[in-house]
């Protein structure tokens, strides 16, 4: 029905930039876990995420001399309105100004260094008692992990950038697998390590994000594979609860020296993208 | 922080167990006696680093039986172990504990509305087991140190892999259940000794006790978790374990499983009122089921300086202290009443203290003659009996900066297959389990408002009886007759109910 009303090649035209679908992905999550899974979602948590967010990107834009696009800011409040936890509003509002002040501020080679949400939600955690991640929240398996993944897998597809989530799931498997051989644990402990929701959630809607990741494939894979290994060491050894967003901040400053080493393919822009202002999802490699 | 990463990239790449740096018990019963612990009650004391866990112990057999063998990260000293008394668990218990409120209609004709709480305390019950040392070099067990603190005497074991651990325990008269060993051979990879107590019957019999105390335990370390695996060895199906955290941010759930809130504030029947602890029973069952079997459910969460309504007096700063709070100041006083023609000096041999003491610290003499009710201040520095006196907290206001959680966990090795990780979240926002019993107005008074009043009350008993089924599964058509026997007839069941279902009310 929607699709008739909405006729079937401007539902396309809609998806044909993967950012669209992610934001409906990230915000069915949302409406899923509030509703079925109820999650913790006072009212002021999106609506603060979205202002504050969308308000220091118009900030940005305007010093910067950006073109203003409102889609990479949702995405990044609609992440941390997912993964972080706050008791009050304004460090909701601190996380969306580190994230997109990021983006604007700490950039190598003409790209953004760090991915927002996960540097956002790092810095707030640590330096706040008030701020917090609930990696628990999803529970294992069911079916909202295959929804999360569906999603998820849909959205990579339309970024063409599969290959990091799934690199990054098949790393963690081989640690969690290994870890539990090397001290003979059973089986059934890196099976319910894998099925976390909170991890699908992280492999394709965190470090999928194709601005923040080398350009080059196999410098992509070996990145990605870093990123699982500090994560995991951080979350055996250290305890971090959310060690792949930590994974993920610690290893950002790799991407600069990949590129450096592994330079092919010369990536440009998408001719149909403006500039560089929206970065998530945009951006294609094009051998040229 | 470059040693930092080059440490955790190293760790990483080679999949090397980490130092598993936290604990929990697990339980082993000696000889033939036929033991299984179906609950266990921990308490976790946790700021920073530093971790004081408590372990209650409701062991219901042979104190000579009694055994217990928990996973260590150290060696722990003899100074960071220590014996308690059960009473503060019960007490703890008690103040967190789901409950019921009851409210009393008021007159419609008038306006007036009256609020009681009954604290019900849902109590679980845990058993346990016990033993010594031949051939430990061959076995590649190590005796890092041996204590004896209260009633308990306490190995602390080093193994190298956990046919001899297991075969040293053996021996040494511990009974293992099956499936132990790869349990402990985990643990053993990652480096953990192996804390193992039993009773001293000469220290036990002179303590007087007729339980056996909590132990308790001090360390430090970065992994906030508790290790459960090893308590799903000996065990017969599912077992319940209640987990009390003491932080000073905010509440605690579970990292790597859901923790859920548990279904509160909703009007059940009153006639639930003497009998609770089913109904609580059957409501917790229903939520474990409803989280998949797999979820921790959250019974309480709050400030522990306040409580409305309290189930129980929050803890006094020095109960607090005893579990391990070592944040908070002794501070405050202790309160003793006198009973009708004490002198000072009986009241102080009952507290156990010199009379001299109490009278001189209350202006009076020793033989001076006391009221009724007339309440004494207890000097401080003195250990007296908590069941004699009332402590009265510091005057801040109560303000003692702990909250308390209480999660409750239905596990087994299925259902749980990985220890629990903890995070202690910034949420301070307060939680309880709690039922609401609304008694009906049963005047006789007559005017146009009490007969609405009177029509309105078969759909109010009908949606109490439909909350109640919902909460624990309880067949609604027993439901209802219980409530119709208490004077309260459900307008139910709805006509629809009657058409396919034969069992009629």
């Amino acid at each position: 029905m929607l699709v008739r009303l909405m006729g079937m090649s401007s539902l396309k035209r809609t998806f044909a930039d993967p950012r669209h679908g992610q934001i409906a992905a990230l915000s069915c999550l949302i409406l899923l876990g509030s509703i079925i899974y109820a999650f913790e979602m006072p009212w002021w948590r999106p609506i603060t995420g979205l202002s504050a967010a969308i308000f220091v990107q118009w900030i940005a834009a305007r010093a910067l001399g950006w073109g203003f696009d409102w889609r990479s800011p949702t995405i990044s409040a609609l992440s941390l309105t997912l993964l972080l936890r706050t008791d009050g509003p304004w460090l909701v509002v601190l996380a969306a100004l580190i994230a997109i002040g990021s983006k604007a501020l700490i950039r190598v080679n003409g790209r953004h260094l760090f991915n927002p949400t996960a540097l956002g939600i790092v810095i707030t955690v640590l330096a706040f008692p008030g701020a917090w991640i609930s990696p628990g929240q999803w529970g294992t398996a069911g079916w909202i992990v295959i929804a999360a993944a569906g999603c998820g897998l849909a959205v990579t597809y339309g970024a063409r950038r599969l290959e990091v989530p799934l690199c990054f799931l098949a790393a963690w498997a081989a640690l969690c697998f290994g870890r539990a051989l090397v001290i003979g644990d059973p089986m059934a402990i890196p099976v319910h390590q894998m099925s976390s929701g909170a991890l699908l959630v992280f492999a394709f809607f965190m470090i999928s994000d194709p601005m923040t990741a080398p350009w080059n494939q196999r410098a992509r894979i070996t990145w990605v594979c870093v990123v699982a290994a500090i994560a995991f060491a951080l979350q055996t050894s250290w305890i971090v609860t959310a060690g792949p967003l930590y994974g993920l901040v610690l290893a950002a400053p790799l991407v600069p020296l990949l590129n450096a080493l592994f330079p092919a393919p010369v990536a440009r822009w998408r001719p149909s993208s403006p500039a560089s202002s929206q970065p998530k999802g945009a951006p294609t490699c094009v051998p040229s | 922080m470059r040693a930092f990463l080059k440490a955790a990239v190293f760790a990483a790449a080679l999949a090397l167990p980490a130092t598993a740096n936290a604990f929990c018990g697990f339980y082993v019963a000696k000889g033939d006696a036929d033991l299984f612990n179906e609950a266990s009650k921990v308490v976790m004391v946790r700021d920073g680093d530093r971790t004081v866990i408590t372990m209650a112990n409701d062991f219901q057999g042979e104190v000579r039986d009694f055994a217990m063998v928990i996973p260590a990260p150290t060696v722990l000293k003899r100074e960071q172990i220590h014996v308690t008394e059960n009473g503060i668990i019960d007490h703890l218990d008690a103040y967190t504990a789901p409950r019921l409120v009851e409210y009393f209609d008021e007159n419609p004709c008038r306006r007036l509305r009256m609020e009681r709480t009954l604290g019900a305390t849902m109590s679980m019950v845990e058993d346990v087991p016990a033993s010594a040392p031949v051939e430990e070099e061959r076995l590649g067990v190590t005796i890092e140190a041996e204590y004896t603190v209260g009633e308990y005497d306490i190995l602390i074991l080093s193994a190298e892999e956990s046919d001899g651990l297991s075969t040293w325990l053996t021996q040494n008269g511990y009974r293992i259940p099956d499936g132990a060993g790869p349990v402990l051979g985990s643990y053993i990879n990652q480096g953990m000794k192996f804390f193992v107590a039993r009773v001293n019957l000469k220290e036990h019999a002179s303590s007087g006790n007729a339980f056996l105390r909590p132990l308790q335990i001090a360390f430090e370390s970065k992994k906030f978790m508790l290790p459960i695996r090893l308590g799903t060895v000996n065990s017969k199906g599912k077992q319940d374990l209640l987990l009390w955290t003491l932080t000073r941010t905010g509440r605690v759930e579970t990292a790597n499983y859901r923790t859920q809130r548990m279904p509160t504030g909703q009007s059940i029947p009153t006639y639930v009122k003497d009998d609770f602890g089913p109904a609580y029973k059957a409501i917790y069952g229903n939520a474990v089921e409803r989280a998949g079997g797999s979820g921790v459910l959250m019974e309480y969460a709050w400030d522990m300086g306040w409580c409305d309504p309290c189930a129980a007096d929050p803890l006094s700063n020095k109960q607090l202290r005893e579990l391990g709070v070592f944040w908070v100041e002794g501070g405050g006083y202790a309160t003793v009443v006198a009973g009708s023609g004490d002198l000072v000096s009986s009241v102080a041999a009952r507290l156990g203290i010199p009379a001299a003491a109490l009278a001189n610290h209350n202006n009076l003499q020793t033989n001076s003659e006391l009221q009724g009710g007339q309440e004494l201040i207890v000097p401080p520095g003195f250990d007296v009996p908590d069941h004699l006196v009332r402590w009265v907290p510091p005057p801040n206001g109560g303000a003692v900066d702990v909250f308390v959680t209480r999660l409750h966990a239905r596990y087994d090795a299925v259902s749980f297959p990985e220890d629990l990780r903890l995070i202690e979240t910034g949420d301070r926002q307060n939680f309880q389990g709690r039922y609401v019993l609304n008694h009906p107005w049963m005047g006789t008074e007559q005017c146009p408002a009490a007969d609405e009043y009177r029509k309105s009350l078969p759909d109010r008993w009908e949606d109490e009886a439909q909350t109640l089924a919902s909460l624990t599964g309880w067949d609604i058509t027993d439901i209802r007759a219980e409530m119709t026997k208490a004077g309260q007839k459900p307008d139910g069941p709805p006509w629809w109910e009657k058409i396919w279902n034969e069992r009629e009310q």
